[in-house]
C-alpha cells in the first residue's frame, strides 16, 4: 500500500484510471465512426448538387463544372490491379523463399531489409520514381512521357510488397510443423511439400496478404501523384497503360488545397474521399472476414 | 533424380524472385545517398531557404518535421498505449472487443489522404485550429494509433501470466500489477512500437497537405497554432511545384528525410533486439 493514501481514496483513483483506460480502449471505434460521419456530412452534398449523370460521367473538368469521377475510379483500379499482378508473384515467392527455404541467419538479414522498404516515405519513393524510373520507362518502352500508369503500378507494387510478404510469411509460419514432416515422410521433396501441402494450408492467410496489399496500394497517394502524370482520361486499350492517368487519391491531394470551403468542388472531393473510404473498408472487411474465419475454425494455429 | 532437379530449379527461381524484391530496395537507398550526399552540408541543414527555395538550407522543414513528430507522439502515445492496456489487460472476448479490433484494422487501412480530408474538415475548419501544427499533429496521431496499439498490445501480451498472478497474490490491485509489473516489463516492446508508428507519421505527406504544411515559410513556427514547413511536403513541393529547382537541393532533401526516418527505424530495431536478448522470460 502506498503510504499516505487511505484505501478509499486510492480505490477511487483506481476507478478513475480504469475508466480512462476503458474510454481509450474504445477510442478507435470512435475515430472510425467520426471519420465516416465527417466524410458523409461533407461528401453527400456532392451527390445532391451535381446531377448523377454528370458525376458518373467520363469528364473531370472541375473548372467547367464537369465532375465525372469515372476516370479517377478507373485510374485507381487500373493502377492497383496492375500493381497486384506484379506484386503477387514477387511477394508470395519471397515469403516462401524467406520462410521455407533459406536458413535462419539469412532470414535475419532479409526480413529487416524488407521492413526498411516499408519505412521509406512514399514521397521519397515518388521522387525516386520521377528522377530515375520514369526516364528509364520513357526510353525503353517508347512512351511519350515516363509518367505513366505503369510507372505508378511499378512503385505501388514495391510499396505493397512489405505488407504482402509479412502477412504471407505469418500465414506460412502458422502451418504446423507436422504438416511439413508428414509431407516429407511420404517421400515428397521439400519443393513438393511446399507447394502441395504448406502453401495450400496457408492459402487463406495468403489471400489476406494480397487483399491487405491491395488496400495499401489503392490508398497510396504521394508516389502515385508524382509519377502517373495526372491526366484524367479513361484508358481504352492495353497500350494506355503507358499513358498518363489520374487516381482518386492524387486528385484529392492535388486539388483540395485550392478549393474554397463549401464549394461544389470541395464537396465532390470529399465525395471522392468517401468512395475511397468505402472501397478500402470493403477490401479490409473481406480480408478481416478471412482472418476471423480462420481463427474460429481453429484448425491451424 | 528429376524431382531433385526440379526442386533445385525451383529454389533458384524463388531466390531470383527475392533478388528482384531486395535489389531495388538497396538501389533506391544507395542512389539517394549517392546523389544526396554532395548537397548536404552544415549550411544546408542549418540555414533558411533563400531565392524561392532555390538556395540556402532546409532548416525550417527539419524543425517542422521534428515538432510534428513530437506533437503526434504527445497525443498518440497516451491514447495508443492506454487502448493497448485495455485490450490486453481488461477486455473480455466479446462483441465489443471484436468491434474495437475491427475498428483498429479499419483505421490502419484508411488512405492517408482521407486522413488529410478528415483533419481539414474537423480540426482546421470545424474546430477552427486553422492550418496549424496542432491540427496536423492530431491528424497524424489518429493515423498512427493502429500501429501503436497493435505493437503495444503485442508487447503487453508477451509478459507471462505469472507476473500478474504473483502481483495479485501479494495483495496488489489489478491496476497496481499493470503499472508496477506489466508495463515496465513490456516497455521495450512499447517503445519500439511507438517509434515505428512515429516514423510513419514523420514521413507522411498526404495528411499534412491541407492541415499544416506551409509552401514556403522562412521562419520557425512560434506556437502550436502556427503553420510550418515539413520535410516530406518540402520534398514534394521542390520536386514538382517549383520550376528551375536545382536538382542538388532536391536530392539533398530526399536524403535528409530518408536518413531521419531510417535512423528512427534503426533505433527501434536495436531496442527490440537488445531487450529481446536481455529479458528473463
Amino acid at each position: 500500500m502506498v503510504p499516505g493514501t487511505s484505501p478509499p481514496v486510492r480505490k477511487r483513483m483506481e476507478w478513475v484510471i480504469e475508466t480512462i483506460i476503458r474510454v481509450l480502449g474504445f477510442s478507435a471505434v470512435g475515430f472510425v465512426a467520426m471519420i465516416f460521419v465527417f466524410l458523409l456530412l461533407e461528401g453527400i452534398p456532392a451527390f445532391v448538387r451535381v446531377p448523377l449523370n454528370n458525376l458518373f460521367d467520363s469528364l473531370w473538368y472541375p473548372s467547367l463544372g464537369l465532375y465525372g469521377v469515372l476516370p479517377l475510379i478507373i485510374g485507381s483500379l487500373l493502377v492497383t490491379v496492375v500493381a497486384m499482378l506484379i506484386a503477387f508473384p514477387l511477394g508470395i515467392g519471397t515469403a516462401v523463399f524467406v520462410r521455407e527455404i533459406v536458413p535462419g541467419w539469412a532470414r535475419e538479414i532479409l526480413k529487416p531489409l524488407i521492413e526498411v522498404l516499408a519505412g521509406i516515405p512514399s514521397v521519397v519513393l515518388g521522387f525516386f520514381g520521377m528522377i530515375t524510373v520514369a526516364p528509364i520507362i520513357r526510353e525503353n518502352l517508347g512512351a511519350p512521357t515516363g509518367l505513366t500508369a505503369f510507372t505508378g503500378s511499378l512503385l505501388l507494387a514495391y510499396m505493397s510488397l512489405p505488407t504482402i510478404i509479412t502477412v504471407a510469411e505469418d500465414a506460412l509460419d502458422a502451418v504446423p510443423r507436422s504438416y511439413r514432416d508428414a509431407g516429407l515422410a511420404m517421400g515428397a521433396t521439400q519443393w513438393q511439400t511446399i507447394w502441395r501441402v504448406v502453401v495450400p494450408a496457408a492459402r487463406s492467410g495468403i489471400l489476406m496478404a494480397v487483399m491487405l496489399g491491395m488496400g495499401r496500394a489503392i490508398g497510396e497517394t504521394m508516389a502515385v501523384l508524382m509519377v502517373t502524370g495526372n491526366a484524367a482520361r479513361i484508358p481504352d486499350s492495353l497500350s494506355d497503360l503507358f499513358m498518363p492517368i489520374r487516381t482518386m487519391t492524387a486528385t484529392i491531394a492535388a486539388e483540395m488545397g485550392e478549393v474554397a470551403r463549401g464549394s461544389t468542388h470541395y464537396h465532390v472531393l470529399f465525395g471522392v474521399g468517401l468512395i475511397l473510404f468505402i472501397l478500402t473498408l470493403a477490401i479490409t472487411l473481406s480480408a478481416a472476414s478471412v482472418m476471423f474465419r480462420r481463427r474460429t475454425r481453429g484448425g491451424l494455429r | 533424380m528429376s524431382q531433385q532437379l526440379a526442386q533445385k530449379l525451383g529454389f533458384v527461381l524463388l531466390g531470383l524472385l527475392s533478388l528482384v524484391v531486395i535489389v531495388p530496395i538497396l538501389l533506391v537507398i544507395g542512389a539517394i545517398i549517392y546523389s544526396g550526399l554532395p548537397a548536404v552540408s552544415w549550411e544546408f541543414l542549418s540555414a533558411m531557404p533563400r531565392d524561392g527555395m532555390r538556395a540556402g538550407g532546409i532548416y525550417p522543414a527539419i524543425v517542422g518535421t521534428i515538432l510534428l513528430t513530437l506533437g503526434t507522439g504527445l497525443v498518440a502515445i497516451p491514447v495508443g498505449v492506454g487502448a493497448a492496456v485495455y485490450l490486453s489487460e481488461y477486455a473480455q472476448d466479446n462483441v465489443f472487443t471484436r468491434a474495437i479490433r475491427l475498428a483498429i484494422v479499419n483505421l490502419a487501412s484508411i488512405p492517408s489522404v482521407v486522413y488529410g480530408l478528415f483533419g481539414l474538415g474537423l480540426f482546421v475548419l470545424l474546430l477552427q485550429f486553422g492550418t496549424s501544427i496542432l491540427a496536423g499533429s492530431l491528424t497524424l496521431a489518429i493515423m498512427t494509433l493502429p500501429v501503436i496499439i497493435s505493437t503495444s498490445e503485442e508487447a503487453l501480451r508477451a509478459v507471462p501470466m505469472e507476473y500478474r498472478t504473483v502481483s495479485e497474490s501479494l495483495g496488489g490491485t489489478h491496476w497496481q500489477g499493470i503499472r508496477r509489473i506489466v508495463l515496465p516489463q513490456a516497455l521495450p516492446g512499447i517503445i519500439t512500437g511507438v517509434i515505428l508508428g512515429l516514423l510513419r507519421a514523420a514521413g507522411e505527406t498526404a495528411p499534412i497537405l491541407f492541415t499544416v504544411a506551409a509552401f514556403f515559410l522562412p521562419r520557425l513556427p512560434q506556437s502550436p497554432f502556427d503553420q510550418t514547413m515539413a520535410l516530406p511536403y518540402h520534398l514534394y513541393v521542390i520536386s514538382t511545384q517549383v520550376p528551375a529547382m536545382p536538382l542538388q537541393i532536391q536530392h539533398g532533401t530526399a536524403l535528409v528525410l530518408l536518413a531521419f526516418v531510417l535512423s528512427m527505424n534503426l533505433v527501434a530495431t536495436l531496442i527490440r533486439s537488445y531487450f529481446r536478448r536481455r529479458r528473463e522470460w
